[in-house]
């Protein structure tokens, strides 16, 4: 348990670190297909860049940001005192095991036990950050047996866009620039589908989001409405 | 601070009353439409807008210099993101861009502040321009090396230099008009503003020839001509809040609009370039900070050095 002071200055931290994320990218969140209202969920999103649980964070109305917990590398927000108190006092983060070996706890099992306290989920289901040239990397099927596990849970694609851009790997300043986090339409995961047609599915679900703008020069000029 | 001058406060009421009827027009047409209608929606977006804006834009002005510079410095910070967010910029132009929004722009909104005319009219086009290629060449990236500078460049010029200019009007020193230099920027804006309103609303009333379909679909010939010509009555009509006379107030008010008219049809050339409709989606019903800035933008710089060159003792 957090004790009130700590609690206190996470929340204020907290604050300082959204008011930040939206002077440096102006988020907008896209509703699209699905509705900002109250209900458990798993949202699941690409990674590109350690901001985009802030990013997904940001634009959640604040009811609903409360009770969601980003799921994130414990290699990484354990890593320094900074990273541990940004993790698990202001994001409240559930924070895995991504090393296969000697682990001391099973990811799957740990989300399962946030979800069974009513938390909603943010998860990155690539694993790690994208840095290759494709926009999305094969899913982990770390997705599907979470979806297995509570099946009664709807998963919701979120496709976070630009975010690479502010800050490319290895830089420290950020560029401002617009970023957007576009939520789609809730999937489950039927009785009968296997791993790879799920994942499959999902992986699908999320890149239909992403803005085709990624690549101005490619549209053709024609295809804007006036 | 001092007191406001009383003029300013008689140009802030009239603009007020003004949206106060706006606003009852746009209430009694959503009232009396029979289904929820896009136009009229559009139009009450565009009034609560409105609303925002001229609240901001009176407490900057009543702020004074202070209040002005950083009101306008914010208007070129969230210009300058949405324009960023359209380049294709790459890795090796980040310490360019980077130095382009956390040095140039403060430094030369610093300069307007303090009234430097001598640098903050050339520190963009001669100090930016020469040292950002320079940052960006150490990387050693040369794919598509000059379109990455000039629109880096493009987005400093437009978004920062240009807008700057407003708040520069401050500094400019007219016999027999001290204290009252807010009053410019008033004029400007409200000229500006009006002109863009005008034209809709005489392009919606008469609009039946084209002017630029390529690039504007909606903007007609009789829309242009009838908005430009009334924006020019208004601002002759305003020409008791400048050091101007009536015509001299209108001839100025011609340069804006004219200028304004045709900055739109380069920054709509840009966004289609771009493949957008609008630059951003941060005012409803007004697309982003660009779409409410563009006709400004081009004419802030050339009222300004036509005032300084005619009327200013500095």
């Amino acid at each position: 348990m957090l004790s009130g002071g700590r609690l206190l200055v996470g929340r204020i931290v907290g604050f300082a670190i959204l008011l930040f994320a939206r002077f440096i990218t102006a988020v907008r969140g896209r509703w699209d297909g699905i509705a900002p209202v109250d209900g458990q969920r798993i949202y699941f999103a690409n990674h590109a860049s350690h901001g985009d649980f802030i990013l997904i964070w940001t634009v959640l109305p604040p009811r609903m940001r409360r009770q969601t917990q980003p799921v994130a590398g414990a290699d990484y927000w354990l890593k320094t005192g900074m990273r541990r108190f940004i993790g698990r006092d202001v994001f409240n983060a559930v924070l895995i095991d991504r090393e296969r070996e000697n682990r001391k706890a099973d990811p799957v099992a740990q989300m399962v036990e946030a979800l069974d306290k009513g938390s909603s989920l943010i998860v990155f289901p690539e694993g790690t950050r994208n840095q290759t040239a494709e926009p999305l990397q094969p899913f982990k099927s770390g997705l599907y047996h979470l979806a297995r596990a509570r099946p009664d849970i709807d998963l919701v694609p979120a496709w976070i866009d630009n975010l690479n851009r502010v800050m490319p790997k290895g830089e420290f300043v950020p560029i401002p620039l617009i970023c957007t986090v576009t939520f789609g339409a809730p999937l489950r995961v039927a009785e009968t589908e296997t791993k790879q047609e799920f994942l499959a599915k999902a992986e699908a679900a999320l890149l239909a989001l992403s803005p085709k703008t990624i690549e101005p020069n490619i549209i053709a000029p024609k295809a804007i409405a006036s | 601070m001092s007191m406001p001058h009383p003029d300013l406060l008689i140009v802030l009421a009239g603009i007020v009353a003004v949206l106060i009827v706006a606003s009852a027009i746009g209430y009694a047409l959503q009232r009396a439409a029979p289904e929820p209608n896009a136009v009229i929606e559009n139009l009450n977006d565009r009034i609560q807008a409105w609303w925002v804006m001229v609240i901001l834009m009176g407490l900057a002005l009543i702020g004074g210099k202070t209040g002005v510079t950083l009101l306008f410095g914010f208007c070129s910070f969230a210009a300058l993101r949405e324009f960023a967010t359209l380049t294709d910029t790459r890795r090796a132009d980040h310490w360019a861009l980077a130095a382009a929004f956390f040095v140039v722009l403060p430094v030369q909104y610093y300069l307007i502040w303090i009234s430097w005319y001598g640098l903050y009219s050339i520190f963009i086009p001669v100090y930016a321009f020469l040292l950002l290629p320079i940052i960006a060449v150490l990387r050693g990236d040369t794919d598509r090396f000059l379109v990455r500078v000039a629109e880096v460049q493009w987005a400093l010029m437009i978004c920062v230099f240009c807008v700057s200019h407003v708040p520069a009007l401050l500094s400019l020193e007219i016999p027999g008009y001290e204290g009252r230099n807010v009053l410019l920027i008033a004029f400007l804006v409200i000229v500006v503003q009006m002109s863009d309103v005008l034209q809709y609303v005489w392009g919606k009333l008469l609009g039946r020839t084209k002017i630029a379909p390529k690039l504007s679909p909606s903007k007609t010939v009789e829309g242009f001509v009838g908005g430009a010509l009334s924006a020019t009555a208004v601002g002759a009509a305003l020409s008791w809040m400048t050091p101007f006379t009536p015509l001299q107030a209108a001839l100025l008010s011609l340069v804006i609009v004219l200028m304004g008219f045709f900055g739109g049809l380069v920054m709509s050339a840009i966004k289609r370039d771009r493949g957008v409709k609008d630059w951003g989606n941060l005012i409803a019903g007004h697309g982003g900070f660009i779409d409410r800035l563009d006709s400004v933008v081009f004419s802030a710089p050339i009222f300004f050095h036509v005032v300084r060159y005619f009327w200013s003792a500095v």
